[in-house]
């Protein structure tokens, strides 16, 4: 189908956006990289009486380096994210998400911000924010506040997001001497959304797990860290047998629903068979 | 445009040529492509991003012309299958294809054909799971895949070969 009418308004700057968020309240949605927006506008999932397009906004884009943080803005696209050295330098984590993320015209066009604001379960970027301890900075007519990954996510297709806001960046702390990642998802085709998919991020420092951060995603209805799971393995030996006697462990962690995919219990098994296969290709792991 | 409208004035350049008009803001630029300017090589499948058969050149990137509204593509530049075609830009891909089979109904060839031309621009010599993994948001009902890897195989392997002579 063909999305419904709407007006269509394209600032320049976040001041502007904000003002037409500000004018036009509930009625206004933003458009960024448009990937899942359009196709719930197609599907008449959302009918907003306005788009506010801010592909335009320069200061919303781009990767800069800071004294303790990487700032991802809101515009960068997938693509910047998926060639850039300096992601897969500070934070590998999300490097090696980027090619599981849809296929290569979508991620020419889809956002960072765009990934996260819209806080589906299944996606990989909201899993890779929480297991890094990112802020995410939101801008809104009173100026801009931050907000903890861990605040952001709040439910199904809801975030901390409020009306009238607009997510500017977020801040990803640069990890510390000793840390690794690993990432994983299943999925029944390449580029499809996750059955289950796994974000881990921690200390392996003297061949010990410490401030493990393990999340899962596709399995909830937000991304959702496994507390337990990484109370099992937190001062244990980094090593396969800490990880498999921790697995048990997610049955608690985790209450996944049956979906498309298959049964709760399935999706349970597959997302321990998926923890235990990530968590043991984390560097310095053995 | 600080003001929202429902009715937004483009102008863009599509396969080299200014084009400008005035067009609603609720249409997609792959039925902008077909319906205002009757370039109908631009295939629409399944509008939601899914099947590649509508995938265009924005700004020098394959997008799904599906998932962008003609309003965005104010002041880029737009590649069509029309216009690689007319500059010979994928001629051997397209000889190829027809050598290899590689079409039977040809609804997702100009898909297929911008998605293989944009990978082997970045990539010069990719591994036939390379070519599978960059070209599996491009859906072929009839071929089976198999012909279609093949022919994007031959083509950088022939462009290998020449340029190593």
């Amino acid at each position: 189908m063909k999305a419904p009418a709407f007006a269509y308004a394209r600032p320049a700057s976040i001041a502007e956006a904000l003002a037409l968020l500000e004018k036009h309240q509930d009625d206004a949605r933003v458009l960024a990289g448009g990937q899942s927006l359009v196709p719930m506008l197609n599907f008449r999932v959302a009918a907003p009486k306005v788009l506010v397009d801010v592909n335009r906004i320069a200061a919303l884009a781009g990767i800069k380096i800071a004294k303790n943080h990487v700032r991802i803005g809101a515009l960068t696209r997938h693509v910047e994210l998926e060639r850039s050295a300096d992601i897969a330098r500070h934070l590998p984590l999300i490097a090696s998400a980027m090619p599981h993320i849809a296929h290569p015209a979508i991620r020419n066009r889809g956002t960072f911000g765009g990934g996260c604001a819209l806080g589906d379960p299944a996606a990989e970027l909201p899993a890779c924010a929480l297991a890094l301890g990112a802020t995410f900075v939101v801008a809104g007519k009173r100026g801009e506040r931050r907000i903890a990954a861990q605040d952001f996510f709040r439910g199904l297709y809801a975030t901390a997001l409020k009306t009238g806001e607009l997510l500017v960046a977020a801040e990803f702390p640069l990890p510390k001497p000793g840390y690794a990642s690993a990432f994983g998802e299943l999925a029944r085709r390449h580029g499809d959304y996750a059955m289950v998919g796994v974000a881990a991020h921690g200390s392996t420092q003297g061949k010990k797990f410490s401030d493990m951060r393990v999340v899962f995603f596709g399995v909830g209805d937000r991304p959702t860290r496994a507390a337990q799971f990484e109370r099992a393995l937190d001062g244990q030996p980094a090593a396969a047998k800490t990880i498999d006697a921790a697995l048990t462990e997610l049955d608690a962690d985790l209450q996944p629903r049956a979906d498309l995919h298959g049964s709760a219990a399935t999706k349970l098994h597959l997302a321990k068979v998926l923890a235990g296969r990530v968590l043991k290709q984390m560097e310095g792991v053995s | 445009m600080k003001v929202a409208a429902e009715i937004v004035e483009v102008s863009l350049t599509v396969n080299g040529e200014r084009v400008k008009r005035s067009v609603p803001a609720r249409l997609n630029l792959a039925d902008f492509l077909r319906n205002e300017l009757e370039l109908t090589g631009t295939h629409v499948g399944c509008e939601h991003g899914v099947c590649g058969a509508c995938t265009v050149r924005v700004d020098g990137e394959i997008v799904r012309s599906c998932l962008m509204f003609a309003a965005q593509a104010d002041g880029c530049t737009v590649d069509t299958i029309e216009g690689l075609s007319d500059s010979r830009e994928i001629e051997e891909l397209q000889s190829a294809f027809v050598l290899t089979n590689a079409l039977q109904c040809g609804f997702c060839t100009p898909g297929v054909l911008m998605a293989a031309q944009a990978l082997l621009r970045d990539e010069p010599n990719p591994s036939r799971e390379r070519i599978r993994e960059y070209l599996s948001g491009n859906y072929c009902r009839c071929t089976g895949y198999q012909a279609i890897v093949d022919a994007i195989e031959a083509v950088a392997k022939a462009r290998a070969a020449r340029k190593g002579r």
